[in-house]
């Protein structure tokens, strides 16, 4: 033994053991197993909403006409609900990616056992998933706004704000999800996950005004994320931008924090306890 | 030690039960299985109906300037149009998970098929089993929709609850049995599944008369209706609720579309299981 | 045999010559161009424990799946317990137990379960299969796991609880393929044991393998197979006596110097095998080699004298190792 006396290294244990600044190696994992997937799923994320929008918007919008904004304006049925569903196909693209597909990595298909086995940390593994995540819903919302667009559902310019709306709203959802993923062990915990997204697209002012509703459901409906995604975005197309947007962004500004902090804690526990 | 002749007499005798009654068997344990997710079963069965016409049914309906479905004595409410189309879609959505990735994990991820393979049960008995393990899924889905469309007032008379269960199952098999026979033919899920639940089944969903009559939509979307097992379920379940005027050869029309995807499709499953099976 | 048996003449001859419960004459089983099982002849006596023993992709699984009727042949005669499986697989299977290569356990049940929902498959009324159930938990060692998911077995404990399944019908004949394929030491010598009991209660076992210690372990007599066809057949003592020598001696000169080494070994023993990593020299005495070896001036890095196994068997039959 050498005399030497070395300052003992102080147990930082804090983001540096789950960080390594290296997420892009993950997302760009996540690029090259999407490239070797079948296509048809993947296209299939741009298609979905847009189906909807036919089926809904326009062949249901035969019977239904116009719609009252909260500020009196009418607007056409498909003009109503095409910024819902880009909200909610946003919440559902990153809800996978960050449940469903980080729970199948995380159980069966030890992906991210290897992973940690190399320089990479925890934290790294989560934001790089979130970060393709995102790209995916991006191009998604890119398509479907064009699509928009051609059928002159976009009402005002603000309309082009939808995508940093989009990605902002996929964050929230994506670490939200993510950090639930970690306390769950069994795919029947994972089902719930579908119980919790029904209602919440059915009736978070998506297919039409939260007014039908008495109050105190109102109230509940306002407190939960999809309706201010909604929100967010239908104020963007239709350019109804008012003090309630900030309230929108910072809703998700906040749910981002928190879903960061608790998954960051949890994959501490899970990976470095 | 015992002679041949004893051996091939406890073989004939062995063999009796299990050619009777192998179908029950393989349901029996297709059962058992689907205990491991009863609670998700029975959640979803309730929940997504109630939710369904809550949303759909009542909360969509107050928007509606023009009346959508009639009877025979003018309009009916606009929950009472979708509720029989709701139903069978519920019916089917079973299949595109039970028929699917139950299937693939059969032959691959479980392997349990081939458990039953070694065993007395012949391939045509598994595709029975299954058939019948599903079929009662949809039912209890279809009779808890029947049941909540009932106490929601959308449904014209009690005889109509206890038809429209069998309406949902019968739509169930005529896209489930075609859909079983292609799981049945993969090697692998390479996103096929996935391709069918939104290439097929939501496409279905939405074009299939299930919000409006299919004539709403431009003459060149018909087809979807034409060819969607989900339509024709729909509409005779529409006849039976609320009775939607339909000619007799329509209804027909309607049930030989059901039957004949139903047993085309079980026909083909079960040579694709004997197939890959006993090859 | 029970007693009172119709014909006693009938007695007297199975005793001097069993009748065979499986019997193949010409077997063969072609997948378009590619020919699996190119004519096979075998017969199995009832309480016989046979072996098939071959590479991997030699047949074996092929012929086992004709057997156990799952698969029809092309050509060639098959009777199992006297029936052809074409016309009365659901009737051969009720008297069949069997053991795929790879677990089929149904992971979403639970230990116990699996063996009654298994049973079920078989006719047999839901209380028997329970008490068969525990019955057969105890023979496999796994009462503590009764409630158990599969999942949570250990590689050996699923490798018995199928085995405890195949056995849920009484079976007359077990099929065994590939048993102990994956499994650590330990867990092998277990899995042995347990099979050793069924073969002394008299269940006729028909298994397949690529260990030759396996086959040496567990079978009365086997054929080597080899690209769909048998090359010998006999007891695993008579084999290494026709086709081999008594003792067998490894040498090793570095992979670089074994082809030279083997050059000027030629004429030792009965016969010399030069494979990439090692000299065998087959020979009735090794002993005696070893210093022949040393009196050529040769010195091997390593060297060593065993007895002949079934490995020796193969490679002297087909020219090529077992595990490749």
């Amino acid at each position: 033994m050498t005399a030497t006396t070395t300052s003992e290294p102080t147990r930082t244990g804090g983001v540096r053991a789950l960080y390594s600044g290296n997420a892009g190696a993950v997302l760009g994992r996540g690029l090259l197993a999407a490239r070797s997937s079948t296509w048809v799923v993947v296209v299939s994320g741009f298609f979905e909403p847009v189906f909807f929008l036919l089926a809904m918007g326009v062949g249901l919008g035969t019977y239904i006409g116009d719609v009252a904004l909260p500020s009196g304006r009418e607007i056409p049925y498909a003009a109503y609900i095409a910024p819902a569903l880009l909200a909610v196909s946003a919440m559902n693209g990153a809800v996978y990616d960050s449940t469903w597909n980080v729970f199948f990595k995380m159980h069966f298909g030890k992906l991210y056992q290897a992973m940690m086995a190399t320089s990479l940390g925890p934290l790294d593994v989560a934001l790089g998933e979130i970060g393709y995540a995102l790209l995916r819903g991006v191009v998604y919302a890119t398509g479907f706004l064009t699509v928009m667009q051609l059928m002159g559902l976009n009402l005002s310019w603000t309309a082009i704000l939808t995508l940093p709306a989009v990605l902002l709203i996929a964050f929230g959802f994506a670490s939200l999800g993510m950090a639930v993923t970690s306390y769950m062990s069994t795919f029947q915990q994972m089902d719930w996950i579908n119980f919790v997204l029904l209602p919440m697209f059915l009736f978070s002012a998506t297919f039409f005004p939260l007014s039908v509703y008495p109050e105190p459901l109102q109230w509940l409906i306002q407190a939960l994320p999809l309706w201010h995604g909604v929100e967010l975005i239908r104020g963007l197309t239709t350019g109804e931008l008012d003090g309630a947007t900030a309230v929108h962004v910072g809703y998700y500004a906040a749910l981002v924090a928190i879903g960061v902090v608790v998954t960051t804690r949890r994959l501490r526990a899970l990976f470095l306890d | 030690m015992t002679t041949l002749d004893e051996a091939t007499g406890a073989a004939m005798a062995g063999a009796v039960r299990p050619r009777r009654f192998g179908a029950l068997y393989v349901a029996e344990h297709q059962l058992r299985a689907m205990r491991s997710y009863g609670w998700t079963i029975v959640i979803g069965g309730l929940g997504q109906p109630l939710l369904y016409l809550l949303g759909l049914g009542l909360g969509l309906a107050t928007f509606l300037d023009v009346p959508v479905g009639f009877g025979p004595d003018g309009p009916v409410p606009y929950v009472t149009f979708v509720a029989p189309a709701l139903l069978a879609t519920a019916a089917i959505s079973v299949t595109t998970e039970e028929f699917t990735y139950t299937v693939m994990a059969g032959f691959k991820w479980r392997r349990i098929f081939w458990g039953m393979n070694a065993s007395p049960i012949a391939p045509a008995q598994v595709v029975g089993g299954l058939v019948l393990a599903v079929g009662a899924r949809m039912v209890f889905v279809s009779t808890a929709y029947a049941l909540l469309i009932w106490a929601f007032g959308a449904v014209g008379n009690a005889w109509a609850v206890a038809v429209l269960p069998l309406l949902g199952l019968l739509g169930g098999l005529a896209f489930g049995l075609p859909l079983l026979a292609y799981s049945a033919s993969l090697r692998d899920d390479a996103g096929q599944f996935a391709a069918v639940q939104r290439f097929v089944f939501t496409p279905m969903f939405l074009f299939s008369g299930t919000f409006y009559p299919l004539s709403t939509l431009p003459v060149w979307l018909h087809w979807i209706g034409w060819v969607s097992p989900l339509w024709h379920a729909s509409e005779l379940g529409r006849a039976v609720s609320y009775g939607a005027p339909m000619s007799g050869t329509t209804v027909a029309v309607h049930l030989a579309v059901l039957l004949g995807l139903t047993v085309g499709g079980w026909f083909v499953a079960r040579r694709v299981f004997v197939g890959r099976m006993h090859g | 045999m029970k007693a009172g048996a119709p014909c006693p003449y009938r007695a007297v001859t199975f005793r001097l010559v069993p009748v065979p419960v499986i019997t193949a004459t010409g077997l063969t089983k072609r997948y378009g161009e590619l020919v699996a099982v190119a004519g096979i002849d075998l017969e199995v006596a009832p309480g016989e424990s046979f072996g098939l023993l071959g590479p991997n992709g030699a047949g074996k699984s092929t012929t086992m799946r004709m057997i156990g009727a799952v698969s029809t042949r092309t050509s060639g005669d098959l009777q199992v317990l006297g029936l052809d499986p074409d016309t009365h697989g659901p009737e051969i299977r009720s008297q069949l137990g069997v053991v795929p290569q790879e677990d089929n356990l149904d992971t979403e049940l639970r230990v116990r379960d699996n063996l009654i929902v298994y049973g079920r498959y078989f006719g047999i009324p839901r209380a028997e299969c329970g008490r068969r159930a525990d019955e057969l938990l105890a023979f496999a060692q796994l009462e503590e796991k009764s409630k158990a998911k599969v999942d949570d077995l250990s590689g050996g404990m699923k490798r018995r609880l199928t085995i405890a399944r195949a056995l849920v019908n009484n079976p007359r004949v077990l099929m065994l393929d590939e048993p102990t394929t994956g499994l650590d030491p330990q867990a092998r010598h277990v899995l042995w044991d347990r099979l050793f009991r069924l073969k002394e209660r008299g269940t006729t076992l028909v298994l397949t393998t690529h260990y030759m210690d396996e086959a040496e372990q567990l079978c009365d007599r086997l054929v080597v197979v080899d690209e769909g066809r048998i090359m010998a057949e006999g007891s695993p003592a008579s084999l290494i006596r026709e086709h081999s020598s008594r003792e067998v001696v490894e040498l090793r000169f570095g992979s670089r110097r074994n082809e030279a080494a083997a050059e000027r070994l030629e004429g030792l023993g009965d016969r010399v095998e030069t494979l990439p990593d090692r000299v065998l020299v087959y020979a009735g005495d090794g002993e005696a080699v070893l210093e022949q070896v040393a009196r050529l001036g040769l010195h091997p890095t390593t060297s060593l004298v065993r007895r002949s196994s079934l490995e020796d068997v193969f490679l002297r039959l087909t020219g090529r190792s077992l595990i490749e």
